[in-house]
């Protein structure tokens, strides 16, 4: 059979030093903002993938690329693909690579088959067909590449996000940041409860300062997170209600009256270390001067 | 009243319920509604889209700025899903009632924020709710 699928194949096999050099004439144009370093990897793994295609192409069908003959170049394609989106290449920079070779081939085309004008029209859709679904093949490796990374940033965000604290001898503080949804309000829980076993805390303190929206999943998650650390036999308190968010709770109609809340960190510290039988008292030399020249001035009258 | 913008925003994802309540604080605090306003709108607005999202099995949100005839302005969020419907809208909207795993607040809680709140709702053909908040 002699049809246009072989035409494209016979032409790779062919002509591949000329589309190769076409291409990298092509890709440099596109790339001229890379370094020289770059510019030589992207050549290499030009000439990688242009043998690549050659033996595929001889062997397998253009139709589909799924197929098993195929899987060096897809192979290649998806390594290209990663490494340009992990080193922040746009996606149209990525995808250029496979389709400045369209233009190559289509030169190439047109020198070969130059006297049928219908068989031309035919490699030459059946080249375009090719090369888009090589195209997309690229962009879907290309975002998987990118899909990887923002979800690995999301775990890394989840742990860096919701650190306990000690504050003083069994006094703890969760400093809450941002969204509070199902998944990181199980690993906030988690947190605290370890931490209070392993401090022996009896006080807690959520401070909600950094989360700007307080709603009923929010409410119920801190309550059920409050009621945990009291079943662990620990105080929990929640500060960091500003006058909006107290406003907004009581339109929700969110029932907070069982647990201790508190408009800053500090006043609910102050609480804990209270209720824990400390004092706190001005010292210093500084504090005594002051405290001497009361004793004076209230001696006087 | 007049309608001055509009904007639509998909709900799919419980990540576009924060999208959605970004959204709204944008406009809030470009209508220039002051720290409270902004964080009871936002607030009901987040409670809207969860819904639209767990109950409504996802739909779109409008965000319209609107003009009164004395030229106040407003905020209007109008969530609608191809859901199953509430049967009961005067049930849904009593305190402490969800079919879900929530609190049962939110709807009414959504209302209580907002100062008129339309909700049209047919069993099998899905669930609008439009809440409006005047500057």
């Amino acid at each position: 059979m002699s049809g246009p699928k072989s035409k494209l194949a016979e032409i790779l096999a062919k002509r591949e030093g000329d589309i190769t050099s076409a291409w990298l004439e092509l890709q440099a144009k596109d790339l001229k903002a890379l370094s020289a370093s770059e510019q030589m990897d992207t050549a290499r793994k030009s000439r990688q993938f242009m043998d690549a295609l050659k033996s595929a192409s001889r062997e397998g069908n253009l139709e589909d690329i799924a197929a098993v003959h195929w899987n060096p170049v897809r192979e290649l394609l998806s390594d290209l693909s990663a490494g340009r989106a992990k080193a922040g290449y746009s996606p149209v920079e990525t995808a250029s690579f496979v389709f400045s070779l369209k233009q190559a081939l289509f030169n190439i085309l047109r020198e070969e088959i130059a006297n049928d004008p219908a068989a031309l029209a035919d490699a030459v859709w059946q080249t375009t067909l090719f090369i888009d679904k090589l195209g997309l093949f690229t962009m879907e490796a290309f975002q998987k590449t990118r899909e990887d990374v923002i979800s690995r940033q999301q775990q890394e965000l989840l742990e860096l996000s919701t650190p306990v604290v000690r504050l003083w001898e069994n006094v703890l503080a969760l400093p809450l940041i941002g969204t509070l949804d199902s998944s990181r309000t199980q690993i906030v829980m988690q947190n605290l409860l370890d931490a209070i076993v392993a401090t022996r805390s009896d006080y807690a303190i959520i401070d909600i300062t950094g989360v700007p929206v307080v709603d009923t999943l929010v409410a119920q998650h801190l309550l059920k997170t409050v009621a945990a650390a009291r079943l662990m036999g620990a105080d929990c308190m929640i500060s960091g209600i500003r006058p909006q968010i107290a406003q907004t709770i009581i339109h929700l109609g969110v029932d907070l009256t069982g647990v201790i809340t508190k408009a800053t960190l500090a006043d609910a510290f102050a609480l804990a270390i209270r209720r824990s039988g400390f004092a706190v008292t001005k010292g210093g030399k500084e504090a005594k001067e002051t405290n001497e020249e009361k004793r004076s001035a209230a001696g006087a009258i | 009243m007049k309608l001055i913008s509009s904007e639509s925003v998909p709900v799919r994802t419980p990540e576009d319920i924060v999208a959605v309540r970004q959204a709204v604080r944008r406009k809030a605090v470009k209508l220039g509604f002051g720290l409270v306003d902004q964080t009871k709108v936002v607030t009901a607005s987040s409670e809207l889209a969860r819904n639209t999202l767990d109950y409504g099995g996802g739909g779109i949100v409008q965000l319209e700025i609107v003009e009164s005839e004395r030229s106040k302005s407003g905020l209007r969020l109008i969530f609608e899903d191809r859901g199953p419907g509430i049967p009961d809208i005067d049930l849904a909207l009593s305190d402490g009632y969800t079919t879900g795993a929530g609190m049962g607040l939110g709807l009414g809680g959504a209302k209580r924020l907002s100062h008129e709140f339309e909700i049209w709702s047919k069993p099998g053909e899905g669930t609008r709710v439009s809440i409006l908040r005047w500057k």
